[in-house]
């Protein structure tokens, strides 16, 4: 991505302003602001098909925005003059489904995208990947494919795979509802250690415990807006909107 | 295991049922020519065996040829049918649907009669197109156009999810094609290929109708040489039909394996 010169990292490294998506007629998102500084950890809750996960997928890219402005670094990311693929170097994204790659191995998923993209040297890639399997426990499964692996497992990796291409923020969409309750744990204590070393991360879920414990920030979105936002004691503890009283009451 | 059981079974089956064939393909010539002092039926088929086999031969070259150039250009049509680009992709849908929806022997003599039989090299050579290979160009351009719904409908199945998270890692297009995409493909294109290549051998003696020398040429050429007596039909088709089954058995036998073994593994 081209670097911009006048953005510093007392700015926010994601910045959305004003976001609107619509799909048809169906407006999803109707003006969203978001700000998350470096090192910053945001989740975003609130009910199914309130437009949590289009507006994830408008921060790398995915799903293009109708109006509005989504930054990155200080970069427009819905610039159509914009090497998309720059972009998505900085913003690494784990999805709901891992969808990791079945043909390959664990340690090939994970070291696939550096050495295509990135065309960097295998030997170092390999080191790295190795690292990063480690981190997410799952050093003894490199040769395993993501057919043998639990839900859990398979998200863990698609942590890594992500993680490997050295991002600057990393997006979370609904990591866990797929998982078994069992593994769900794991996933989160791998994306806290995450966290915990100074990763920027924005996740939408539906763990509100975790969003809780992990947050600095949270935002509660209903019918494509954002309705209230605060750190997490405040929202969860003292909700100001009657549609996060209601919201919190019904999942809590 | 259950799986493992059926298909030795079935393995089994194959050869001895071949072998019917011939042997009833035997035992009706035998039985018509019990009276007569003429070489017998079956006398005349072993003298010309070897004939009708070389015509197998061809028919086999016929088969091979035109499936390795149904694949490559059908592949290469079928990528150009998913392009985003609408100059690429129409022109590939509109050949792919001609040739896919017209009927076989249509496209076979449309090729005969169009393609000359010779064609003159800029330097003033001049290069003899035999009927055996034109043929073999009619027989691979339906099947070139199957290949290339194959193809396409197998980038379809993948799960849009493999796409985004290889978008999502910065892949180009060409990346996640070739590295992502095209190897879950092959797996599920196996079997219909498979298939397709079967059907294709079955095919080929329609070439005889345009006068190639295949098997099924030279199982005509022999009943006449041999005197064309009535009782050589039954034994000559019979052996004819057996040498395309002791081929094609074993394909579509493996193509129902790998079948179910990818519906297992999904």
């Amino acid at each position: 991505m081209p670097r911009n010169e006048n953005w510093t990292e007392a700015q926010p490294i994601v910045a959305l302003h004003d976001v609107h998506k619509s799909f048809g007629t169906f407006e999803v998102l109707k003006g969203i602001d978001i700000e998350v500084m470096k090192g910053e950890v945001v989740c975003i809750i609130g009910p199914s098909g309130s437009g949590k996960s289009t507006l994830i997928r408008t921060i790398n890219g995915l799903t293009p925005v109708s109006k509005g402005s989504v930054k990155v670094e200080g970069i427009e990311v819905h610039d159509a003059k914009l090497d998309k693929l720059a972009l998505r170097r900085k913003v690494g994204i784990v999805f709901q489904q891992y969808n990791l790659f079945p043909h390959r191995t664990v340690l090939e998923n994970v070291m696939m995208a550096p050495l295509l993209v990135l065309k960097e040297n295998r030997s170092e890639v390999e080191a790295r990947a190795r690292t990063l399997l480690e981190k997410v426990k799952l050093r003894d499964k490199e040769d395993a494919y993501p057919a043998e692996l639990s839900g859990g497992q398979q998200q863990r990796v698609a942590i890594a795979r992500s993680l490997c291409m050295r991002p600057d923020v990393m997006l979370f969409d609904e990591v866990t509802a797929a998982l078994d309750p069992e593994t769900v744990k794991e996933v989160l204590m791998t994306i806290k250690d995450l966290a915990t070393d100074g990763m920027t991360c924005m996740l939408v879920t539906h763990e509100m415990g975790f969003a809780r414990e992990i947050s600095d920030r949270v935002y509660f979105t209903d019918a494509g807006r954002i309705v209230e936002s605060g750190p997490p004691a405040q929202i969860f503890d003292a909700p100001q909107d009657p549609r996060t009283q209601e919201f919190l009451s019904k999942v809590l | 295991m259950t799986e493992g059981w059926t298909v030795s079974r079935l393995t089994w089956r194959a050869p001895v049922l071949a072998a019917c064939l011939c042997l009833a393909a035997s035992l009706a010539a035998v039985a018509q020519d019990e009276a007569a002092a003429r070489p017998s039926a079956l006398d005349s088929l072993v003298t010309w065996m070897p004939f009708i086999l070389k015509g197998f031969g061809l028919n086999l070259l016929m088969s091979v040829l035109a499936m390795a150039f149904a694949t490559v250009t059908g592949v290469i049509l079928g990528f150009m049918q998913i392009s985003p680009l609408a100059l690429i992709r129409v022109p590939a849908k509109l050949v792919t649907h001609l040739f896919r929806n017209s009927p076989w022997l249509v496209i076979l003599f449309a090729i005969m009669l169009l393609v000359p039989f010779q064609i003159t090299l800029p330097g003033g050579e001049r290069i003899l197109i035999p009927d055996w290979v034109k043929a073999t160009f009619g027989f691979a351009l339906p099947v070139m156009a199957n290949i290339s719904e194959i193809l396409r409908g197998a980038v379809m199945s993948i799960p849009t999810g493999q796409w985004e998270s290889a978008d999502s890692l910065a892949m180009t297009r060409g990346q996640t094609l070739r590295h992502i995409i095209l190897p879950q493909c092959i797996r599920r294109m196996m079997p219909p290929w498979m298939n397709w290549y079967a059907l294709l051998t079955l095919m080929t003696p329609m070439a005889a109708i345009l006068g190639v020398d295949e098997a099924l040429g030279n199982t005509q050429a022999a009943m006449e040489a041999a005197g064309s007596r009535p009782e050589f039909l039954i034994p000559f088709y019979l052996f004819l039909m057996t040498i395309f089954f002791v081929f094609i058995y074993p394909i579509s036998l493996y193509t129902r394996r790998l079948e179910k073994r990818f519906a297992a593994a999904s």
